[in-house]
């Protein structure tokens, strides 16, 4: 068996493009946002095009809406599948949410009650998605700020379920664990303790910030010591496994973040 | 509820529709309810940064806040949300047409940036071409607009931190051109005569056509010499993607 992917990443933004056309950047992979090159021309290809022949590449996206209860928008899929074939990503993944129903799109990360039919609606879409781009796909548990009454299991219970049932890969933001644990009242480590490690295949670290009730999933600043303590505890469950560093707002220089991987390189690298 | 009606209920509430999804949850949806918004309103000051920085932050952000009540977004890209705010800020400012022309050249630039790849035509062709039959093809991210106010210098002005000019009407009404050339995206105001020409072979009149109409209205001396600088202005211009001098292989005309 060919061992899993396990190197340090960043995502890469376009604040930082420049950078990764005209520098060596000490990088195993760059994550992008899908949706940002399922366009059909330009300089977002054109760079996308040039940093693939230095850098494995995964597309994360942020609009399938893989528990939407009235299913896929085709033309999503098919755009995104031609993205793939010209990439060939080390892998496709999305988040475990829906974005829209009826027509319209809220463009934000919508919580799903952890019922078995949201179960068996992931699963089909996961299942559809999976085939329309020719590939297993990676699915990311979310940060929230409300919980379901009709919630009938743990969000890590139903990620382990989506995974073995659906035959998908999981993609673990330990940043959107601290920031759901905390909003909601859980222990992280029950959550850690309940994930089949065995399915994940990739970890994001990020920062968040501190909302008027609750820890919001901001982005934009740098991984804190709490989501530290929760990484070393997710790798000692994980093995070696894909890290990256994911900023998606208030961008440091380049070289900052690469000084914050490299903390992950040390932490992740730890027995 | 069932998965699709508590989905129906989540968007009700973010759309300050009737909803009883707050029965449903424990928790803060206001997170929800002020993400959505602030996801539109920074996509639109994104796509309009001029604009923006042209009305201000308050006049802005009311427009902006205009367009996402009556315009919830439809499309899986914020690609196009910007699509259609140039005519909700023609309806918000009609004395001051400046602003949504401003805002129409900025929606029509960012859509070149990333609009389909086309190499211009090998200069070196020219000189085969059956100009008796030719048809001018033109790059896909070509768009022609109309302009009454000096929007392009605005845009001029504050793509670059100066000052910028007054708002004025033009004399008359003007064509103005937007496109990509490479990777760079270009916009250029025409003279009546280049609009005239454009405007037509955007329509789908052929090479001779065009010299035709301008022969007709400048004369068989200066109408000829027209279309040989404003051909030169568009070979020059990276626009033109094809001629094609065999009527059976004509190509589908751009938009």
């Amino acid at each position: 068996m060919i061992a899993p992917f396990s190197g340090f990443g960043l995502g890469m933004r376009p604040v930082h493009y420049q950078d990764f056309l005209t520098r060596d950047v000490p990088v195993d992979f760059i994550e992008v946002i899908s949706e940002n090159f399922m366009v059909d021309g330009g300089r977002p290809l054109h760079v996308l095009d040039q940093v693939r022949q230095r850098h494995p590449v995964i597309l994360h996206g942020v609009s399938m809406s893989i528990g939407a209860a009235d299913g896929l928008d085709r033309d999503y899929l098919e755009k995104l599948r031609r993205l793939a074939d010209r990439i060939d990503p080390l892998w496709v993944s999305d988040h475990l949410c829906w974005t829209g129903t009826g027509g319209f799109n809220s463009h934000d990360l919508l919580p799903l009650p952890y019922t078995e039919e949201a179960l068996a609606t992931t699963c089909s879409n996961v299942a559809q998605a999976q085939d329309a781009l020719g590939r297993e796909m990676l699915i990311e548990n979310p940060s929230s700020y409300v919980t379901f009454r009709s919630s009938d299991m743990s969000e890590w219970d139903f990620m382990a379920e989506l995974s073995w049932r659906s035959g998908c890969f999981l993609l673990l933001d330990v940043n959107n664990i601290y920031v759901s644990a905390r909003n909601h009242g859980f222990d992280p480590i029950d959550y850690l303790d309940g994930v089949p490690f065995d399915r994940v295949r990739q970890i994001h670290l990020a920062g968040h910030s501190q909302g008027r009730t609750m820890l919001i999933d901001t982005h934009d600043h740098p991984v804190p010591d709490g989501v530290w303590a929760l990484y070393d505890e997710a790798r000692r469950r994980a093995g070696p496994v894909a890290t990256m560093i994911e900023r998606d707002d208030d961008i440091p220089p380049l070289d900052d973040l690469l000084a914050e991987l490299d903390v992950a390189r040390l932490r992740g690298r730890a027995p | 509820m069932k998965l699709l009606q508590l989905q129906e209920q989540f968007r009700n509430y973010l759309l300050d529709r009737p909803s009883g999804v707050v029965a449903e949850i424990s928790g803060d949806l206001d997170v929800y309810h002020h993400a959505y918004r602030a996801q539109l309103l920074n996509c639109l000051k994104d796509t309009f940064e001029k604009t923006w920085s042209w009305l201000g932050d308050h006049g802005f952000e009311a427009a902006a806040q205009a367009h996402i009540k009556a315009h919830p977004p439809s499309a899986w890209t914020l690609n196009v949300y910007g699509e259609g705010f140039d005519r909700t800020l023609a309806g918000l400012y009609p004395d001051d047409p400046e602003v949504a022309e401003l805002a129409w050249l900025e929606w029509t630039l960012r859509r070149a940036f990333d609009g389909p790849d086309a190499e211009p035509v090998d200069q070196a062709v020219l000189a085969s071409v059956d100009w008796d039959q030719a048809v001018l093809y033109f790059v896909p991210t070509l768009r022609l607009g109309t302009v009454t106010t000096n929007c392009a210098a605005l845009w001029s002005a504050l793509a670059t931190d100066a000052a910028p000019p007054p708002a004025q009407r033009l004399p008359a009404p003007c064509g103005l051109r937007v496109w990509r050339q490479g990777l760079s995206v270009q916009f250029r105001s025409l003279d009546p005569a280049e609009e005239r020409a454009l405007r037509l072979a955007l329509a789908g009149a052929d090479f001779p056509e065009l010299c035709g109409v301008l022969a007709a209205e400048l004369g068989e001396q200066d109408g000829p010499a027209e279309i040989g600088r404003i051909l030169g202005l568009w070979l020059q211009d990276g626009m033109i993607a094809a001629i094609s001098d065999r009527p059976g292989d004509r190509l589908p005309l751009s938009e």
